[in-house]
């Protein structure tokens, strides 16, 4: 869908914007001026929809103030250190949320790794090269496993994924790349390893139809002139797709990121749930989602609970970053990419 | 590499082609591979889902509420039931609110305070599903005292107003201006083209963004965990606890009985039915949506 050449970017100019005075603005309002009891109802359809509008705003502010709120309590006893602490110990309302913050970022980067050159090769595949006919189907067959829910990946990971990698996958890469550092351990199935390898699973749809979508957006002369000077398919591929859609497949990939990064049930049910730092991918960790799903509802005393509130805020915070930081590099792709042409 | 271009460039022509040649070739193989790849985890979801879920999914699973532990039997027909109950309630408060700020952004939001909207929508649309329950639990769990479908219901709705305003606000502007033009010609006030002329026109449109956020959070579990809560009984009150599909399943996931682990998969494969076949309505509609929207 051709959405971003349709968003007009917006009027700027002096900006009180009342109800009444947008009406005005319209030249056709002039011949309904006569017409009073329509203008009434005008008015009042426009403050209707225009207090849904808020809604959103008034939710996000929501959001803001319920987290900001709810954790002063364990803002104030335990500052900055909150972050850095590594003892998470609600019998001795002890809260440091370090082997959750560490366990978000491990899960989310083992699978970036993982899935980012499958999804930008996935991407490439379905634009550039697949056969007409076969594209309308892979589509779809990628937006299905992005439709399917998060319980149900981890169902399926704790009764189909776990027991390959304990098998086969984990003592095979204990022997082979134990040296690492990365590889040992028991092999226990459940784990770091195990929730990366989901996670990346999980966002491959998301980063390949995003990055589907920035291809696109680049001009077919592009792809017509690079292959006039004599360039292969993947030189084309190279030098007139992939080069104008980089900050947009960027952008794909971050906000596939944003998506892992605030990913909970598939990874309660397989990262083992243990608040420790290891240095070995098959040992058990925790994740700032997780924590808050497991211990949310059986928070006893109020500075537990605001701890919990206080992972959710810096949980919220990172993904909003993360996710706006996205969001630009994909509107720079495809709303320039006309201008881009020129370049 | 030739250390000088001009000098080697005739002779290495053939050569460069070659290589040029196998770098495409191994190319075009890797992206196909990447795609088998990604398909193998979505065959083998599916494929064991089936295969586990089919035997036992059963008249008892769709009409029993579920045995006391270590009894056979027994089903998931509260969930089911519990979780179209949150849908109702999410649905009742978001639809409303998602395609008015939908109507908002396509007919008056061409600004920059529409921007901010837009903006603030994607952020909302980004937020993780936990940390939308610890949100609602906040505004409804703690000012009621007690975990209630009504907040598993307003948690849900907070993640179908982003998603439905943006796709009501793309199908509005699929609409030719020259409708809306037509309908003012005729003396026909603002509001009433926008509701019987734009939003009519795109209705379809419509419906496929409401489908769409739906399906989104059908499967929806993280928010559910402390606001709906889960309950091993029937209840249709909007006070009360109330199972849900995927709340049901989780708990069976991780328990230790076999039996349970069984009827997770039946209920697994229940949601999945559920999902898929509004996911495919879905394109169905939005192929003749575009179509409508276009002439």
């Amino acid at each position: 869908m051709a959405n971003g050449a349709l968003r007009v970017p917006g009027l700027t100019g002096p900006k009180p914007v009342a109800g009444p005075q947008l009406a005005r603005d319209t030249s056709l309002s002039a011949i309904r001026l006569k017409d009073a009891g329509g203008r009434l109802a005008d008015n009042v359809f426009h403050g209707l929809v225009l207090s849904c509008a808020l809604a959103i705003l008034a939710v996000v502010g929501l959001v803001l103030y319920e987290l900001i709120s709810k954790s002063q309590l364990s803002w104030h006893a335990f500052g900055f250190k909150f972050f850095l602490g590594q003892n998470w110990d609600p019998v001795q309302d002890q809260f440091g949320a370090l082997p959750f913050i560490y366990g978000t970022i491990v899960s989310s980067l083992l699978a970036l790794i993982l899935a980012v050159p499958l999804a930008i090769g996935v991407a490439v595949f379905t634009t550039e090269m697949s056969p007409r006919w076969l594209r309308g189907p892979l589509a779809f067959t990628t937006e299905l496993l992005a439709a399917i829910p998060s319980v149900i990946y981890g169902l399926w990971a704790i009764f189909v994924l776990v027991p390959l990698l304990r098998q086969y996958v984990q003592p095979w890469l204990a022997r082979y790349l134990g040296w690492t550092g990365l590889f040992e351990g028991p092999p226990y199935g459940i784990g770091m390893l195990a929730a990366g390898i989901i996670l990346a699973i999980m966002i491959v749809p998301i980063v390949s139809s995003i990055t589907r979508e920035v291809m696109t957006a680049v001009s077919q002369q592009q792809r017509e002139s690079v292959l006039a000077l004599g360039a292969t398919r993947w030189e084309m591929i190279r030098m007139g797709v992939l080069r104008n859609a980089r900050a947009g497949i960027m952008g794909g990939v971050i906000l596939g990121l944003g998506r892992a990064l605030g990913e909970t049930m598939a990874l309660t049910m397989v990262i083992g749930n243990r608040p420790e730092i290891a240095r070995s991918l098959f040992a058990p960790g925790y994740t700032m989602a997780s924590v808050i799903a497991n211990e949310f509802s059986e928070a006893t005393g109020n500075l537990y609970l605001s701890a919990l509130i206080e992972v959710g805020l810096a949980l919220f915070l990172v993904t909003m970053v993360v996710n706006i930081l996205a969001q630009l590099l994909v509107w720079s792709v495809t709303r320039g990419a006309p201008a881009r042409t020129h370049a | 590499m030739p250390e000088d271009p001009i000098a080697t460039s005739k002779k290495t022509v053939p050569r460069v082609n070659l290589r040029r040649r196998v770098v495409n070739g191994a190319v075009t193989c890797a992206a196909a591979g990447s795609v088998i790849l990604v398909l193998i985890p979505l065959v083998a979801v599916f494929g064991y889902l089936v295969y586990r879920g089919i035997g036992s999914v059963n008249w008892a699973f769709l009409t029993q509420t579920p045995k006391p532990v270590g009894e056979a039997g027994g089903g998931m027909a509260n969930a089911i039931a519990g979780s179209a109950f949150i849908l109702l309630i999410a649905s009742v408060i978001g639809v409303p609110f998602g395609i008015g700020a939908g109507i908002y952004l396509a007919e008056y939001g061409r600004n920059r305070f529409g921007d901010v909207i837009r903006f603030t929508a994607d952020v909302l649309n980004g937020v993780p599903s936990i940390v939308i329950g610890i949100v609602a639990y906040g505004i409804v769990v703690l000012a009621q005292g007690h975990f209630s479908a009504l907040a598993g219901g307003v948690a849900l709705s907070l993640m179908m107003i982003p998603t439905i305003s943006r796709t009501t606000e793309e199908m509005l502007l699929l609409v030719p201006n020259s409708l809306r033009e037509a309908s003012y010609g005729l003396g026909i006030s603002r509001w009433r083209t926008t509701l019987s002329i734009t939003l009519r026109t795109a209705t379809s449109g419509v419906i496929t963004g409401v489908m769409l956020a739906f399906a989104r959070v059908a499967g929806e579990t993280a928010p559910l965990l402390f606001t709906a809560f889960g309950n091993q009984y029937w209840n249709f009150s909007m006070e009360q606890p109330t199972a849900a599909l995927p709340l049901q399943i989780f708990t069976y996931a991780i328990s230790p009985f076999d039996e349970w682990h069984r009827q997770a998969w039946a209920g697994a494969l229940v949601l999945i039915v559920l999902i898929v076949v509004s996911v495919s309505a879905v394109r169905i509609a939005a192929s003749r949506g575009m179509l409508k929207g276009a002439n």
